[in-house]
Parts: structure tokens; C-alpha cells; sequence
């Protein structure tokens, strides 16, 4: 057996092409003949448009066409998802044109574009475009944006409110709040952030009039899903003349998921100029126009017993759902936030309250962890509070609440029933890793130099794999989230995986392999993993919800089933036995009870050199295509633990120390885990300290527009990371996964944040919001009012 | 970015005779705040004169009690420098922290200063130092140089050509960083040269300033306590997202302190 199966560290086989320049990402694509785009946007928060006078432009040098919302009449955005208001009425959605149609409501919303011969023509072009901008009040607050009187982000949309939703009984829940032995209360702000993937979006489009094929070539997560919401919602074109290609692409966050504007615009402009057509954003027209994430505001109660059990928790969150409805926008803060609400714990009573918010910024949507995180923080957050003010040691009064081992399945009362986990295990790990027991001593020490150390628990747990198409229909979701994989083995052996998912950093290409190569015994090098073509894989949801190796694992393994089925017979056939007593194992069909053996790559052969095969019951051929829609979501666990220093002089917060306890189920590659949790974690720490996006309260400029002043995490930021796993296999799929790639962001906020605090309670400070920067943690000190 | 005509100047007299000849031209050295401006269309030169090929701009030598820096140096070479790290090692340390290694291997300090940036760390360093800016048609004493935010005491066809460092008795300068983009909130250099103590701040107020409370302080006794209940007023200050007057001022006082410590 080659050593490449589940669970070698095998080093990916992507990273050759990576490390040596040869990756192949949208900018390095050039089509003959092609020209450039640029994108002409609004630069203000909220105005009328008036009229466009495009003229000087469409004369300038090189210009081969300008459009404007006049003349771009295409269908609008769609959101895949519909959230009801409590009164069971469904959510506004209002129209996502691809380019504003009488109204720009957020800074860097797409007013014109400008195509020509070269990048800088079509810049200089711009720069001539007149537009008459009567500028309107903003709504930029969400608080404020909620109220009587506050300015329409959408004329349709009654205060601003896309949905009022709910989940639970509230008066049970009052009523049991009411009469507890402790109540714990928090307010919180789960910041805004801007996802900031290496690689900024990018696209090019190209019609070919002699077939009617339209090719775009993308940054996304999904062009399958792609390829679907513009074809069918908003260009009307039918598939089969429509080829989406996600080449490389230099990280995604879940900010490269969605349909966006600019991919729609290339598509209809490349047959309307007869020439392939390239957009490459600059880093400023990423911040103001990819999706965005986060963004909550939230009052939680936890009510508990004298012991310190949870008997209820009550959440109520205002989330920012920007300018427009962008494709998963609704379900974040509610199917991916509230249902999540019981975390690791038994806490039976649960009701959660969301109204989403339009105001004019840049839209929010899915970000690494999408929903989880915000839902995490929440209840850590308030789980360590309580802990403080019943003077419960953090740990203890998790491990007090922790859903039993043995308790599995395991329902919750906000809709998710888990099938397996270890909270104590985990936890147990971390304690250990981290030296809780000796922190005391630690924050003696530091305290002798003058600084404040202090140390966080958060104890996660997400929903994964997203999702199961039978609860995601019933939850709203306008498509069933399944997977695809085709296994097509060669002639001699060597095999093509083809999956609907995509990789843009997660390092599917060996992952996947490695599937392979435990399963059929065939090495992995003989083994290539293709995706991100509408043209090669048949179908597929694309990658987001670390649902790539629990959903397009699975799929890819009955596709394997299959192709060791039929492998059976055909080797029945060779060895001249039945096909009942054909086994396969390292690699060979053998006939069960002798030493008759014929090797894997001797079937793949055959198949495709039949000449004697049983043509009634035998087919040639070794390529097999599953589909694989997941009985239930995955549920990734585990114990995040952060310690802190902070200079009381300067109010800095260094971070110390950041350990990782998890339980992704059954692991594949620990090298890729761990490399993904550690991107996770630093996302996590970047929440808490460093990132935040801010927006101009009267006039809804982006504050933090570049990298000069959003500030993204460096490596001198962290800590070396201690890291760890714990297994318990997921129940209902095959491999026992239950993916990784969002966990250290959905932990580590909350965990550097009780740590934060932790440390400040010193100073009788029990409070504070992300991010925690210097000056804030400055004022929290001395007792000063925020600036 | 907008067309402009690109040329490397072979001397300091030919460059300023481009410049002084044509009001929207401009030198270029490092290119680190220039460039990205450019590509921004903030700025629309006629021409850049590229100042990369002038050999005597470039290099370190020690004059006398004197660090003389010329003005195409790059950060990275004054931080790496034996003559800086000997002489000035306050100097060498400020230089290895400025950016990121792109930018330090890119800035110049003759840029630095002539762009006057009210975050840059250099500008403290010279107004702490008295430092004196050699240009191609004078000597500019560092009190006299720093006008204004971005604006400096440079004429049209002047060019810095070399900046030169007293030798100090001690120096230190301690910084607290933009969490972004890496400039000075507020960076401190104190230094005692010739038994004249003299601090200079940047990064806190529009442009450069002495916290000459604080000199006179130090003056009267070296030692980090002696600035103890001193402090700096708000007023004036700078303020945005990442730090208020308030907070700034108020780091002015601590990084002075740590920074009279180092020095030792
Ligand atoms: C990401 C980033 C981070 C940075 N962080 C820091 C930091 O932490 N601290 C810090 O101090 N700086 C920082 N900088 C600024 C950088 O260090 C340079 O000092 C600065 O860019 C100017 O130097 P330059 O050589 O690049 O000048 P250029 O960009 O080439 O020129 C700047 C200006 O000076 C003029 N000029 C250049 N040379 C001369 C001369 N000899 N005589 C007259 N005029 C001249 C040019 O015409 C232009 O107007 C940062 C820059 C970037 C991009």
C-alpha cells in the first residue's frame, strides 16, 4: 500500500505548481483579443442618480463601449435564501441591479463600466463620465437605521427591517428567566469585518459568436452555483452555453462564494463588444465591494440554577446586512447563528430574535465561519461572565453544562440534533496544553513587571457540511447543498477525480488523492484531483461551510464504491470466478479462499481492452459519477484557549499564547489540518485585536478603505500556535469527517476576548468589545469615556 | 496612474535643473509614497527624474563627530550599517523598524524627510539630533526644516543631497506603532549631544515638534522619572480611528519615559 492514505501527512501536491510561479490564477489568464474593464463606482454612501452623460467618454482613445444601468436591462442579483418574518410574512428583497438603476446606495455600488483597449484607456475614460449624484441622507448606523425617520435604504423596505425573525418561545423562556436562582446579561458587538484574500477578485468573459458560448473565468468558490444564479436569474442563458472556470484562486473566506455584479456585467458586455473582456479589482474596490462579514449587535441573558446549570438563554441581535441582499446574506445570522445558540451545552430553553438591517455599506454575507462565530462568541462570552460573577472557575462551569458523551444523538431545542462529540476530552487537552494550572503563577510574574495577563476559555462548536438539502429546504434555502464526484480511471490505471467543490487554499488536491489512494491502493501521484470547471466536473455546490470533505468526500467515496463494484466484475471475469466471491483489499481483486490475484491497474485495463467481456452484462469502461446529499450537518468541536499580557501604560495586548484543542472527526491529512486551523486562528486573533471596519457615521465613507488602516494580522502578531486534535467520527458519513476549516475563527474570538478580560478584571474591568486595541483598552484602565 | 515622461538624472545639477525648469516635475527616489500615489491619480506629474543614479547620494560616512547619511540611503542599509550601529545605534534601531523589509529596502532617507510624512520616524531623529539637511544650494539646520504636515523648507530646485548626525552622548527612540500600517502613533527620540538634551516627537501632532518641557527636564536630570509629571497637552494633537489626541498625548509622556531608559 503507497503511504499516502487517510492520514499521512503528505506534503500537497499543489504546492509545487505554487511555490515555483506556476499557479494559474485569473490575472495570469490572457485571451486574444482581449480588452479591459473598469468599473465606474459610486462615491457616495446614498444618492439620487440623475443623468449620465457618457459621451466625452465613449470618444475617448481606445474606448470600445460604455454602459450604464440605461442600458444594462438584466435581471437582479438573486439571494438564495428566504428568512420570514415572525408573523410567517417572507423577507423584503428588494432589487440587486448589476448596475444602479436610479438610486447608489453604498459607497463603491457599480455606476458604470468603461471597456477599452487597455486597462489605463478604460481608467482615463472613467475620469470623463459626468453624473449628476443628488446626494441623500445615509443610513450608515443600524441602531439608528431601525427608527422612525431614519433615511430608506430601499423605499420598499419599511424601516430598514429586511426581516424580523424568530426561533423558540419567548414567554416560556421570560418565564423562566424571571424566576432564576442568576441571571447573566450581556451586550455585544461582533465587529465588522472585510475578509481581504490575497488574490483580489478578478474575471474575464469571452462570447464566442460561432457556437453562442459564453466563457467567464472567475474568482469564485462555486462557478457551478455561479454559472446557475447568472444564467438563470439574470442573464437568461442556458447552461450548456455558459462554461464558469475557477481556475486558482489566491484564497476566498467565503467572500468569493457569491454572484457578484462585475462577473454578470463582463458576461453580457463580452458578446455586446464581440471581444473577450478582463476586470482585475484594485485592493481599494475589494473593500468596498466584496461582500463583507460579521457585523451583530446583540443582548443575550443566560439564566441559571444555584449550581450554575443553564436552564435558559435568551439572545436578541440587529445584523447589518449592508446595501443589498448578496446570495447567502439571510441565512448567516439565522440559520448559520441561531440554530448554533445551545453550543456545547444542555442549556434546554433557547430563544433567539434577529432583525436584519439594510443600511447603505457594502453588503455582508458569509464569512469564515458565517454565523458560528457570532453565535460562539455569544454564549463564551457570556458562559465566562457568568462564571466570573458566580465566582465558578470558567472550566468547571463548562464542563457543569457540557452535553453528556453518552447523550448522543443528541437534539437541541433550536433545531440541530448533533451526532457525536467529546467536549470534555477536548476541553481537558487544552487545560493541559495550555498549563492552566499554572497560570496563577504566571500572572503573578507578570504582575511583578507591570502588566495585566489574563487567560480565556472558549469551549465551540459549528455546524459543518453544510448541508443536508431536505433541512436546508425547510430552513429557506432556495437549492439543496449535495455534492458530486466522478472517479475516471485511465487505461493504465492513473485516475482523474473530478469534484464539484473548490480549492482555493484548502489543498484538495492532495486531500482528495489521499481518499483515493487509501481506497483503490493506487499512488497518489498517480492521482489528479480537477475542479472549478463547469465543463469537467458535472455539478457541484462549490466550497464554504468546511463542507468539502464531509459533503464531496462523501460523495467521492460511493463514487469509489462503484467503481470497486464494478471492478468486481470485471476481474469475476477475468479470473473466471463469481463476481460474490471477488474481494478487493490492498490494491488487488482476489477470489475469496485461493491465491488467484489480479491487481487493480490489470482491471482499469481490461475494462478499456474488453475483448471477450460479456457485452449483455458487462459494460467497458472504469469512470463512475455519485452524488452524495448528507443525512445531517457535522459538528466540529473543541477548546480554544488564549493568555494574554497587556502594558497598562499603553493599553497594548499581546497575546501570549493561543492553544487549540479539536475534534474534526476522522483526519486525512494532519499537515492540511493543521496549516487550516492555524489560518483559522489567526483570522480569530485578527477579530479580537486588530480588524475592523469602519464606515464615516454621517457621510458612510469607508473609514479602514485600504491596508493602511484596516488592519489585517501579521505574523508577529501571534504567538507559536499549540495545537491538537481528539476524534469522534461523524455518524453519518462515510469517513467519519467533519471538517476544519473554519474552526480557529469561530473559537478564537471569543477565547482572546475572555482572556482580555480576564486580565482587566484586575482592574475591575468586565467589559469591552472587539476589537480590543490599545487605546481602548487604554480607556477601559483609567476609566475614560470612548473618544 | 497617468503618462508622465520618465528620466534618471545623472547628477544633483541635472535634476534640479529639471525641476527648476518645469513646476510640476517631480524626483523620485525610494518611490514608496510617491508610487502608490501615482497609482492612485492623486498626483499628475509631467515627469518623474529618477535621483537612483547619483552615486553621491548614496552611502555613509562618519565626518568628524558627525554621522553624514546621504539622501538616496536606504533604510536598510542605515540600519545595517557599522559606522550607524557604533556611532548612533538609536539611529540604526529607529531605521530597522520603519515599515516593513519592502519599504526599508526601498525608502531612502532623503524621501523620508523631504515627504515629511507627520508619521514618519526620521523627522524625530533630526529635530533629537540637530541634525543638519545638506541640499544642493544650502545647509538647513533640522529646527528650521519641518514646516508644516508634508511640508518642508525645501525650495523648488532643492534637493537634499545628505543629512548629517551629531554624534550623541546617549539616544534612544522608542516608537508605538499604527497596528496597520506600521507608521508612529507616537515615536519619541531623546537624545543628549554635547550636554544638550533634546527630544523630538513625531507621529502625535501635524508635524515634528520638541517636547522642550521635557529637555528642559532631562536637562537638569537624565532619568525617566524626571518626566514623571510632565505631560504633553492634547490640543493640537492628531486624532483619527486608531488613536485620539487625548491617547497620543498621552503616549508622548510614555514613550519618552521608555525611550530615557533605553538610552541608559
Ligand atoms: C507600507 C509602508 C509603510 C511605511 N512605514 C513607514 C514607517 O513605519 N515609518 C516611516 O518613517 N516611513 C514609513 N513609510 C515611508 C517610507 O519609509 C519612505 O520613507 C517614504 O516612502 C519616502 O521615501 P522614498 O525614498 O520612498 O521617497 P519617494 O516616494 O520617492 O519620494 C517621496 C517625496 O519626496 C521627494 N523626494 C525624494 N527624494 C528627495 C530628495 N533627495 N530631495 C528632495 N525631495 C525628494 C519626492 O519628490 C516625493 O515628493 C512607509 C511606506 C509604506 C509604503
Amino acid at each position: 500500500m503507497p503511504d499516502s492514505g487517510i492520514g499521512a501527512a503528505v506534503r500537497r501536491k499543489e504546492d509545487f505548481r505554487f511555490l515555483t510561479g506556476k499557479g494559474n490564477y485569473v490575472d495570469d489568464i490572457d485571451r486574444p483579443n482581449q480588452s479591459y474593464a473598469y468599473i465606474l463606482r459610486s462615491p457616495h454612501a446614498h444618492a439620487a442618480l440623475g443623468k449620465i452623460d457618457t459621451g466625452k467618454a465613449k470618444a475617448a482613445p481606445g474606448v470600445l463601449a460604455v454602459f450604464t444601468g440605461e442600458d444594462i436591462k438584466v435581471g437582479s442579483l438573486p439571494c438564495g435564501w428566504v428568512v420570514k418574518f415572525k408573523d410567517g410574512s417572507p423577507q423584503h428583497e428588494p432589487p440587486h441591479p448589476v448596475l444602479a438603476q436610479g438610486k447608489v446606495r453604498h459607497v463603491g455600488d457599480p455606476v458604470a463600466v468603461v471597456i477599452a483597449d487597455s486597462k489605463a484607456q478604460a481608467k482615463d475614460a472613467a475620469e470623463l463620465i459626468e453624473v449628476e449624484y443628488k446626494p441623500l441622507p445615509a443610513a450608515i448606523d443600524m441602531n439608528a437605521a431601525t427608527k422612525q425617520g431614519a433615511a430608506l435604504v430601499h423605499d420598499a423596505v419599511p424601516n430598514n427591517v429586511c426581516y424580523d425573525w424568530a426561533i423558540g418561545d419567548q414567554a416560556q423562556i421570560d418565564a423562566i428567566i424571571a424566576k432564576a436562582a442568576h441571571v447573566t446579561k450581556i451586550d455585544i458587538v461582533n465587529n465588522r469585518l472585510i475578509a481581504n484574500a490575497m488574490e483580489p477578485r478578478a474575471a474575464i468573459a469571452e462570447y464566442d459568436r460561432g457556437t453562442g458560448e459564453h466563457t467567464l473565468w472567475t474568482t469564485s468558490q462555486n462557478p457551478h452555483a455561479i454559472r446557475l444564479l447568472m444564467g438563470a436569474f439574470v442573464l437568461q442563458m442556458p447552461e450548456h452555453k455558459l462554461r464558469v472556470i475557477s481556475p486558482d484562486v489566491g484564497g476566498g473566506f467565503g467572500s468569493k462564494i457569491f454572484l457578484y455584479a462585475e462577473e454578470c456585467i463582463l458576461v453580457w458586455a463580452s458578446s455586446q463588444v464581440n471581444r473577450p473582456i478582463k476586470w482585475t479589482a484594485e485592493r481599494g474596490e475589494s473593500f468596498m465591494s466584496d461582500a463583507q462579514g460579521r457585523d451583530h449587535v446583540t443582548h443575550a441573558e443566560l439564566a441559571l440554577d444555584k449550581d450554575g446549570k443553564f436552564l435558559a438563554f435568551k439572545v436578541s441581535t440587529l445584523a447589518n446586512l449592508g446595501a443589498y441582499l448578496s446570495t447567502f446574506a439571510p441565512a448567516v445570522p439565522t440559520y448559520l447563528y441561531a440554530t448554533l445558540l445551545a453550543g456545547t451545552y444542555t442549556t434546554p430553553a433557547i430563544y433567539a430574535e434577529v432583525k436584519a438591517v439594510f443600511t447603505n455599506t457594502v453588503p455582508v454575507d458569509a464569512y469564515r465561519g458565517a454565523g458560528r462565530p457570532e453565535a460562539c462568541y455569544v454564549i463564551e462570552r457570556i458562559v465566562s461572565k457568568a462564571a466570573q460573577e458566580l465566582k465558578i472557575d470558567p472550566a468547571e462551569l463548562r464542563r457543569r453544562n457540557f452535553i453528556a458523551k453518552d447523550a448522543y444523538p443528541y437534539q437541541t431545542p433550536v433545531a440541530l440534533a448533533y451526532d457525536s462529540g467529546d467536549y470534555f476530552t477536548t476541553l481537558d487537552m487544552a487545560l493541559k496544553s495550555a498549563d492552566y494550572a499554572g497560570f496563577a503563577k504566571r500572572r503573578e510574574e507578570a504582575a511583578k513587571r507591570g502588566k495585566l495577563r489574563g487567560i480565556g476559555i472558549c469551549s465551540y462548536i459549528e455546524a459543518c457540511g453544510v448541508a443536508p438539502s431536505a433541512v436546508a429546504g425547510a430552513l429557506g434555502a432556495r437549492a439543496g447543498l449535495y455534492e458530486m464526484a466522478e472517479v475516471r480511471v485511465h487505461p493504465t490505471g492513473s485516475i482523474t477525480m473530478f469534484t464539484g467543490t473548490h480549492s482555493h487554499g484548502q489543498g484538495h488536491e492532495t486531500t482528495f488523492a489521499q481518499v483515493i489512494s487509501d481506497r483503490l491502493g493506487v499512488p497518489i501521484e498517480q492521482i489528479d484531483v480537477v475542479h472549478g470547471d463547469t465543463a469537467k466536473s458535472a455539478f457541484g455546490m462549490g466550497t464554504y461551510g468546511s463542507r468539502s470533505l464531509p459533503v464531496g468526500g462523501s460523495a467521492l467515496v460511493k463514487a469509489l464504491d462503484k467503481i470497486v463494484d464494478k471492478g468486481k466484475k470485471i476481474a469475476a471475469h477475468l479470473m473466471e470466478a463469481s463476481e460474490a466471491d471477488i474481494e478487493f483489499k490492498n490494491g488487488a481483486f482476489t477470489v475469496a479462499g485461493t491465491d488467484k490475484s489480479t491487481p487493480f491497474g490489470a482491471v482499469a485495463f481490461t475494462a478499456y481492452v474488453p475483448h471477450n467481456f460479456p457485452h449483455e452484462t458487462l459494460e467497458p469502461g472504469l469512470d463512475e459519477t455519485a452524488y452524495y446529499d448528507p443525512k445531517n450537518f457535522t459538528f466540529p468541536s473543541g477548546t480554544h484557549i488564549a493568555e494574554v499580557e497587556i502594558d497598562r501604560d499603553t493599553g497594548d495586548v499581546a497575546l501570549v499564547n493561543l492553544t487549540a484543542a479539536d475534534d474534526f472527526g476522522t483526519i486525512v491529512n494532519p499537515m492540511i489540518v493543521e496549516g487550516q486551523v492555524h489560518g483559522g486562528l489567526a483570522q480569530g486573533v485578527g477579530q479580537a485585536l486588530l480588524e475592523n471596519a469602519v464606515y464615516d457615521a454621517r457621510s458612510g465613507q469607508l473609514v479602514t478603505g485600504s491596508l493602511m488602516d484596516y488592519c489585517m494580522p501579521r505574523a508577529d502578531n501571534f504567538p507559536s500556535f499549540s495545537v491538537g486534535t481528539h476524534a469522534t467520527k461523524c455518524m453519518h458519513n462515510p469517513l467519519g469527517v467533519k471538517g476544519c476549516g473554519e474552526a480557529g475563527a469561530i473559537g478564537a474570538p471569543a477565547a482572546v476576548m475572555n482572556a482580555v478580560i480576564d486580565a482587566l478584571g484586575a482592574v475591575g474591568i468586565h467589559d469591552l468589545t472587539m476589537p480590543a486595541t490599545s487605546e481602548k483598552v487604554w480607556r477601559a484602565i483609567n476609566g475614560r469615556q470612548a473618544a | 496612474m497617468y503618462d508622465f515622461k520618465y528620466q534618471k538624472a545623472s547628477s544633483v545639477a541635472d535634476a534640479a535643473k529639471v525641476i527648476g525648469g518645469d513646476s510640476e516635475a517631480k524626483l523620485v527616489a525610494g518611490g514608496m509614497t510617491l508610487i502608490p500615489t501615482l497609482k492612485q491619480r492623486l498626483a499628475k506629474p509631467t515627469q518623474l527624474v529618477d535621483l537612483g543614479g547619483i552615486a553621491e547620494l548614496k552611502g555613509i560616512k562618519k565626518d568628524g563627530n558627525a554621522i553624514v547619511i546621504g539622501a538616496m540611503t536606504k533604510h536598510v542599509d542605515v540600519a545595517n550599517s557599522p559606522e550607524v550601529k557604533s556611532a548612533i545605534p538609536a539611529l540604526a534601531d529607529l531605521a530597522a523598524h520603519i515599515g516593513d523589509p519592502a519599504v526599508r529596502n526601498r525608502g531612502t532617507i532623503g524621501g523620508s524627510i523631504s515627504n515629511n510624512d507627520p508619521a514618519a520616524d526620521y523627522p524625530s531623529a533630526v529635530m533629537a539630533l540637530n541634525a543638519t539637511i545638506v541640499t544642493n544650494k544650502r545647509k538647513i539646520a533640522a529646527d528650521d526644516f519641518f514646516k508644516g504636515m508634508f511640508e518642508t523648507a525645501l525650495g523648488a530646485d532643492e534637493i537634499v543631497t545628505a543629512v548629517s548626525f551629531p554624534i550623541p552622548e546617549k539616544a534612544a527612540y522608542m516608537k508605538f506603532p499604527n497596528p496597520a500600517s506600521r507608521y508612529a502613533i507616537v515615536g519619541t527620540f531623546v537624545a543628549k549631544t554635547g550636554g544638550n538634551v533634546r527630544v523630538g516627537v513625531t507621529g502625535a501632532g501635524p508635524v515634528v515638534f520638541r517636547w522642550k518641557d521635557a529637555e528642559a527636564a532631562l536637562g537638569k536630570s537624565w532619568n525617566a522619572d524626571a518626566l514623571k509629571s510632565l505631560s504633553v497637552k492634547a490640543d493640537g494633537l492628531n486624532s483619527d480611528i486608531h488613536a485620539s489626541s487625548e491617547y497620543r498625548a498621552h503616549l508622548v509622556g510614555v514613550m519618552a519615559r521608555r525611550a530615557v531608559a533605553k538610552a541608559g
